[in-house]
């Protein structure tokens, strides 16, 4: 890199929060990335050794290989000027005091719970709510369901975790992948054993987790033959930090005629960087399907993908992205057709607002061979002003005459018709334009469990009347 | 002093005028008819009246209550007690016919998202609606349906009227509610607002055709031609209309024979 300012944390960040990031660690790793750091963080973990070779391993990739340009601008990154690792002791150094009134309003007006607050600001490493965990952690153990946080899982179930980990998203992946490879901490690790319905979604919240959402969080998601399981990552509540980098890896296997849903509503402060990696492999007659909501942050890189793997594999792609003042969303998503009979859909939702920018930007591929494969995309954005941006970036490889491959797209402007017919039913202007950004939307909202849809319609009225970071 | 006046209204498009000064006193409890000719300003009058961003008012009041509709955003005038069914309802994808409709009964109400005890009750919601439903021919699915999206013509319709008994509103402006309307959706539409019909609730119908007329009766009917009222005058106004269509002031066959469909 060459000599480029700090990382940027939110150009109008203390005109919206009136908050300067207080330097009140407990502790921390140097700053930067070297072997040393690497090797400790291993070390701290007390991680067997092929794991840390992996890191180191992935360490050099990383350093070899550079950012990705086609995309959002990440120029101002500065590698060097980040904490890779900061062990996490309770509440992080930090205090509630210490918390922005703004996110303080933002969760009253949710109607986020006192002890979820704290978690999502930060303030307190768990979610303080074990008594729900425990039972719902018996009933999980009695059906042999592993949920657990990435570090216990390679802890406590090395074989099954050597086995799959990194077999998704290869450290050579990508630059940010190497990265998270080298210095991932947290995450959550889901195995699903073969036919094992689990019936209630789970969700990070009720995993007791010291290092939950950590800037390098890496999932790892297992969904045994004929087994089902929905994941949900994330809240819509904002997720306040003062890292500026978040780079997840998420790797997902679907065995045969299994199914696994991953829902994600994030919605980080407008300081942080999301450069994510998210990836599943399904097998025969399995099914993937991500759903992923996209509001906070400043850039977001984002493309779930479904590498369809065996005949009958099906994957789709389920995305909604809102941008506002400052914020890029670029995201999307990626399907590759390895075998035949092979069918998956991308449906991608934008908002732009206030001079915001959302690109969708995806990939079809078909590989030689994959005959009959059906794909289906299709991007909307709406415009919320004169000033916001939407671009598509649709891209589609296909080496196979005997595809059915459709692709769909539209821009639009909230419309003065619309406005008016809602307006004369009495219902005032501000609340007309959330109703049809609500509206635009509730493809994605309806395949949400009823409270996260609750919480992303309010959650969709506050970012209207720009009161949300 | 009438309830609602409408006094001395000019209204433009594009910089073309199209209401020349129309002036219209109704009371509730009554029910009047603007009928005209293609192209008289009838919609003008009805969208102006509710305040549609692209009909600049040049000059007149409209009152209400003791409050010129002019000065008044479109959703205030709304709360006040105005009510526009359209000629051409709007389709809003992805917001539900209850979400809308309780949103609308609930800013009717006062509710803005603080004090819930202003809030409709589902159960009340429900009996809002029940009686007009039926009344409609409308089943619960409907309810579950997004804003107009997908309805048939006589579906928009009557979802119009349907808000309108929920609304409960002072008074209507009926735009071309007939207007692509089988005979069946007719009499259900006609049967619900004459059921409506009471000292609270004062109705404007505009229409092209009398066809609307027979089924529900005027109290008076004024002719819009050339986007100034013509003539006004009791139900027999309506009649000789009828007979002789609005040749007296345009080119046009009378109404008698005319056809009856979707209107312009």
């Amino acid at each position: 890199m060459a000599v480029v300012p700090q990382i940027n944390v939110g150009e109008d960040y203390r005109e919206k929060y009136g908050f300067y990031d207080p330097e009140k660690y407990v502790f921390k790793a140097k700053k930067g990335l070297s072997e040393e750091v690497v090797k400790e963080i291993s070390w701290m973990k007390g991680e067997p050794e092929w794991m840390t070779k992996f890191r180191l391993r992935s360490l050099g990739i990383f350093q070899r290989k550079p950012l990705p340009t086609w995309g959002a601008d990440l120029s101002r990154i500065d590698f060097d000027n980040i904490y890779y690792y900061v062990k996490a002791t309770e509440g992080q150094g930090k205090s509630w005091d210490e918390v922005p009134d703004q996110i303080k309003r933002t969760f009253d007006r949710l109607g986020v719970p006192e002890a979820e607050r704290k978690f999502l600001a930060g303030v307190a490493a768990q979610y303080e709510s074990e008594v729900v965990y425990h039972s719902l952690h018996q009933e999980l153990e009695k059906k042999g369901v592993i949920f657990l946080d990435t570090d216990t899982a390679l802890r406590e179930h090395p074989d099954i975790f050597k086995e799959h980990f990194g077999t998704v998203v290869p450290p050579a992946d990508n630059k940010l992948a190497a990265l998270n490879s080298a210095v991932w901490s947290g995450g959550s690790f889901i195995y699903v054993p073969p036919g094992v319905r689990v019936d209630i979604p789970l969700q990070a919240y009720f995993r007791i987790n010291a290092e939950n959402m950590g800037q390098f969080e890496r999932t790892l998601i297992i969904c045994d033959e004929g087994s089902f399981v929905h994941y949900i990552e994330g809240c819509t509540a904002p997720i306040y930090t003062t890292d500026s980098l978040h780079s997840a890896v998420v790797e997902i296997i679907v065995k045969k005629g299994a199914r696994c849903r991953y829902t994600t509503i994030q919605n980080w402060s407008t300081n942080v960087y999301n450069l994510v990696t998210k990836r599943a492999m399904a097998f025969e007659n399995a099914t993937m399907e991500w759903v992923d909501g996209n509001l906070g942050s400043q850039i977001t890189m984002k493309y779930p993908s479904v590498y369809l793997m065996e005949p009958g594999a099906k994957g789709d792609v389920l995305s909604i992205a809102f941008a506002g003042k400052g914020q890029h969303q670029d995201a999307g998503g990626k399907m590759v057709h390895v075998a035949p009979h092979t069918t998956s859909t991308i449906t991608s939702k934008s908002i732009s607002k206030a001079g915001g920018r959302t690109s969708y930007r995806g990939l079809v591929k078909v590989h030689p061979g994959s005959h009959h494969v059906k794909s289906f995309v299709k991007c909307d954005a709406l415009l919320l002003d004169d000033r916001s941006i939407s671009d598509t970036y649709p891209y589609i490889e296909c080496d196979e005459p005997q595809v059915n491959i459709g692709h769909e797209a539209t821009v639009s402007k909230v419309s003065d018709e619309q406005l008016f017919y809602l307006m004369s039913r009495g219902i005032p202007q501000a609340e007309a334009e959330t109703m049809i950004v609500n509206g635009f939307i509730e493809p994605f909202t309806k395949e949400l469990p009823l409270e996260y849809a609750v919480e992303l319609n309010r959650l969709i009225q506050l970012e209207m009347e720009g009161s949300v970071g | 002093m009438a309830d609602f006046e409408i006094r001395d209204l000019r209204v433009s498009v594009e910089g073309r005028e199209i209401l020349k000064g129309v002036s219209l006193d109704l009371n509730r409890g009554e029910v009047h008819a603007v009928m005209g000719p293609n192209g008289s300003g009838k919609s003008t009058l009805s969208y102006a009246l509710m305040g549609h961003p692209s009909y600049q008012v040049t000059a007149g009041q409209v009152w209400l209550k003791g409050q010129d509709l002019l000065q008044l955003a479109p959703d205030e005038r709304a709360r006040l007690g105005v009510y526009l069914a359209f000629q051409y309802p709007t389709v809003v994808p992805g917001v539900s016919m209850r979400n809308f409709l309780r949103t609308a009964l609930n800013w009717k109400r006062g509710y803005d998202g603080k004090d819930r005890s202003k809030a409709v009750s589902p159960r009340e919601f429900q009996s809002l609606l029940t009686g007009p439903m039926q009344q409609l021919r409308m089943d619960s699915t409907f309810l579950s349906r997004y804003v107009n999206d997908g309805f048939s013509g006589g579906e928009k319709k009557r979802a119009e009227i349907l808000q309108m008994a929920a609304l409960k509103p002072e008074i209507a402006i009926l735009d071309e509610t007939d207007s692509g309307l089988d005979i069946d959706s007719i009499r259900y539409v006609s049967e619900t607002i004459n059921g409506m019909r009471g000292p609270d609730l004062g109705v404007l119908i505009i229409t092209h055709y009398t066809r609307i007329l027979q089924f529900i009766k005027p109290d008076y009917v004024h002719v819009l031609v050339n986007g100034q009222i013509v003539r006004s005058g009791g139900p027999e106004v309506a009649d000789e209309l009828e007979r002789t269509g609005y040749s007296e002031w345009a080119d046009e066959p009378a109404l008698a024979g005319a056809d009856l469909g979707e209107v312009s």
